[in-house]
C-alpha cells in the first residue's frame, strides 16, 4: 500500500523546505542536521531544494549518528554511521531531520547526541511521515510530510533512489 | 552485524569480518573524541572490572578512559593491594567480584592462557589486556587502525615487526591480525629472539639481518626488549643490541624510501629505539596511543551488545 507516491514525494520535500524557510527567513542562525543512516536521504533532498531558493553558502548542513546514545544496545547491536558536524551550533537554530517519527526515541537519543557538540539556541524537528499514535515520549514534530492519523498494523517503509531505485513510501506487513 | 566472539581473549579468535567491524566502530569512536563533549551515554548501565595481574601505564590508562567516555561504571584492581597477595586464587577473586554484579572483565596476567581458563569458568565478558608471551589483542587492533589510518590500507601492506618476538604478545597478536587482513610479516631481530617455529607456524618472513628488513618493509614495528621475562643472556649487552639492531637515525638515511616507524611503548630509548627517530614525524607511537582509546571502546561497545542485562 502506497503512503506517499512516487510523484507527491517530490512536492513534499519541496513544500518541508517552503515551510522551513518560512519560519527561518534565509535561515539565519539555523543550522541543518540529518540524522544517520536513513534521515540523510531526506535531508539531502530538502537541503537541495532550500539551496534553490536561497544562496547555497546559507545552508549549513551536518549528519549526526546517535547510534551511541540509544537506549537499547542489550537489546539490539546497531552499527555507527559517519558523524559530520563540521561547525559550531552554540546559540543556533538546529533543525533536525528524519525519515520517520515512530516512538520518538530515536528523537530523544538525537537530542542528547546534539547536546554533546553545544548548546542550541533552540531545536526543531521535520520529518517525513509522523506516526503519531505510536509515540512513547512527549516529542512532537514542527515540520511534517504526512501525518498518519489512525494506529496501524504496517510497518512504514520510505524508499528512496539510492537503495530501491524509486523515492517513495509505502505500508507493509511486518516481517 | 555482530561480533562472532563474546570474548576478546585474542587475535587468533576473531574472523577478519569481526576485525573489519572494529575497526570501523573504532573510527566513529575516534570522531566522539573530537567532540566538545567526549563522552556518550553508551555503557551507562554496565559494570567493567579492570584486573591488572601485571604492571601497565598505557593500557590500563586506555582502557580506564575507554570505559568511562562510555559511561561505564569502572572498579580498578591491581594485585599488589589486593586479597591475591594473601593467597587467593584467579577464579576465587573473579567470583566475589563477579557476585557484586560485574558485566565485563578486563584482564591483564603474566600467565598465559590465564584469560581463556577465566572465559571457561565464568559467565561474563572478557577482555584479555595482554596474557604473558601469548596475545595482547588490543594492541594489534590499535596498531592496525593506526597503520591503516596512516597508509590508507592493511592489505599488501609490507610490515616487519622487529626486536623481541620471543618474549611479545604483541608480536603474536600483530602477526594473526596482519596475515588475516592480507598484510605479509616479516619478523627481524637477533636469532636469540627469534622462535625458530614461528616462520613454518606463522608462515611470515625472517630476516635476521636489521637494514634488510628496514630496506623490504613498509612499516616498521619496533618492540621492547622485555629484559624483565628474560632469564638467561640472549645477547651480549644493550649497547651491542643498539648497534647490531636498533633503529637509528643513520639505518634510515641509508633506505631510498621512509617509512613508518610504531612502537607499542615503553620504549627503552637508545636501546631498540633511538631518541631522534622515535620523536621524528616518520613515527606514529603517540597517534598509537591516541587510537588506543577508540580501539578499546569499540571493542568494548561491540561486546556489551552480546551480554545479557543483570536482572
Amino acid at each position: 500500500m502506497t503512503l506517499i507516491s512516487e510523484q507527491q514525494l517530490p512536492s513534499i520535500v519541496k513544500r518541508l523546505a517552503h515551510q522551513i524557510l518560512e519560519t527561518y527567513p534565509g535561515l539565519k542562525n539555523a543550522v541543518i542536521v540529518g540524522l544517520q543512516p536513513r534521515g540523510v536521504y531526506l535531508s539531502d533532498r530538502i537541503v537541495a531544494a532550500l539551496q534553490k531558493e536561497i544562496p547555497a553558502e546559507q545552508v549549513i548542513y551536518g549528519k549526526l549518528d546517535i547510534t551511541f546514545y540509544r537506549d537499547d544496545i542489550r537489546r539490539e547491536l546497531h552499527l555507527a554511521t559517519q558523524t559530520d558536524l563540521p561547525f559550531s551550533i552554540e546559540g543556533k537554530t538546529v533543525i533536525l531531520i528524519d525519515d520517520v517519527l515512530f516512538t520518538g526515541r530515536t528523537i530523544r537519543a538525537a537530542l542528547d547526541a546534539l547536546l554533546s557538540f553545544g548548546r542550541p539556541s533552540k531545536v526543531s524537528l521535520c520529518v517525513l511521515v509522523d506516526r503519531k499514535p505510536s509515540r512513547e515520549l512527549p516529542i512532537q514534530p514542527d515540520f511534517t510530510g504526512k501525518e498518519m492519523v489512525d494506529e496501524s498494523p504496517y510497518k512504514v517503509k520510505v524508499r528512496w533512489q539510492e537503495n530501491d531505485g524509486v523515492d517513495d513510501v509505502i505500508l507493509q506487513v511486518e516481517a | 552485524m555482530a561480533l562472532t566472539t563474546k570474548h576478546l581473549l585474542g587475535i587468533k579468535d576473531l574472523t577478519t569480518e569481526d576485525i573489519q567491524l572494529i575497526l570501523s566502530t573504532a573510527t566513529q569512536f575516534k570522531e566522539v573524541l573530537q567532540r566538545p563533549v567526549k563522552k556518550v551515554p553508551t555503557l551507562r548501565d554496565v559494570t567493567i572490572v579492570n584486573l591488572f595481574y601485571e604492571n601497565s601505564t598505557r593500557t590500563r590508562i586506555s582502557f580506564e578512559l575507554a570505559e568511562k567516555r562510555l559511561s561505564a561504571d569502572v572498579v580498578n584492581f591491581t594485585v599488589s593491594n589486593s586479597s591475591a597477595a594473601k593467597g587467593e586464587t584467579l577464579l576465587d577473586t573473579v567470583n566475589n567480584i563477579l557476585s557484586m554484579k560485574v558485566d565485563m572483565v578486563v584482564m591483564r596476567h603474566s600467565a598465559s592462557g590465564a584469560p581463556h581458563y577465566l572465559a571457561k569458568h565464568i559467565d561474563a565478558a572478557i577482555i584479555n589486556a595482554g596474557d604473558g608471551i601469548n596475545e595482547h589483542p588490543t594492541q594489534a587492533l590499535l596498531d592496525a587502525f593506526s597503520m591503516k589510518e596512516k597508509l590508507g590500507k592493511l592489505e599488501g601492506l609490507k610490515v616487519a615487526i622487529i626486536g623481541d618476538i620471543m618474549h611479545s604478545r604483541v608480536a603474536l597478536s600483530n602477526i594473526y591480525l596482519l596475515k588475516k587482513m592480507g598484510a605479509e610479516v616479516m619478523v627481524s631481530g637477533p636469532p636469540t629472539l627469534i622462535p625458530t617455529y614461528l616462520k613454518e607456524a606463522m608462515d611470515i618472513q625472517v630476516e635476521y639481518n636489521i637494514d634488510k628488513a628496514l630496506a623490504w618493509c613498509d612499516v616498521a614495528n619496533v618492540l621492547r626488549i622485555q629484559l624483565e621475562r628474560q632469564n638467561q643472556p640472549l645477547f651480549s649487552s644493550l649497547r651491542e643490541y643498539n648497534l647490531a639492531y636498533g633503529i637509528t637515525k643513520n639505518r634510515l638515511h641509508k633506505l631510498s624510501k621512509e617509512i613508518v616507524i610504531m612502537h607499542p611503548g615503553p620504549i627503552n630509548r637508545g636501546v631498540e629505539l633511538d631518541s631522534d627517530v622515535a620523536d621524528s614525524p616518520h613515527s606514529i607511537i603517540l597517534d598509537q596511543v591516541e587510537n588506543g582509546v577508540a580501539v578499546r571502546m569499540a571493542c568494548l561497545y561491540l561486546l556489551t551488545g552480546r551480554t545479557q542485562p543483570t536482572t
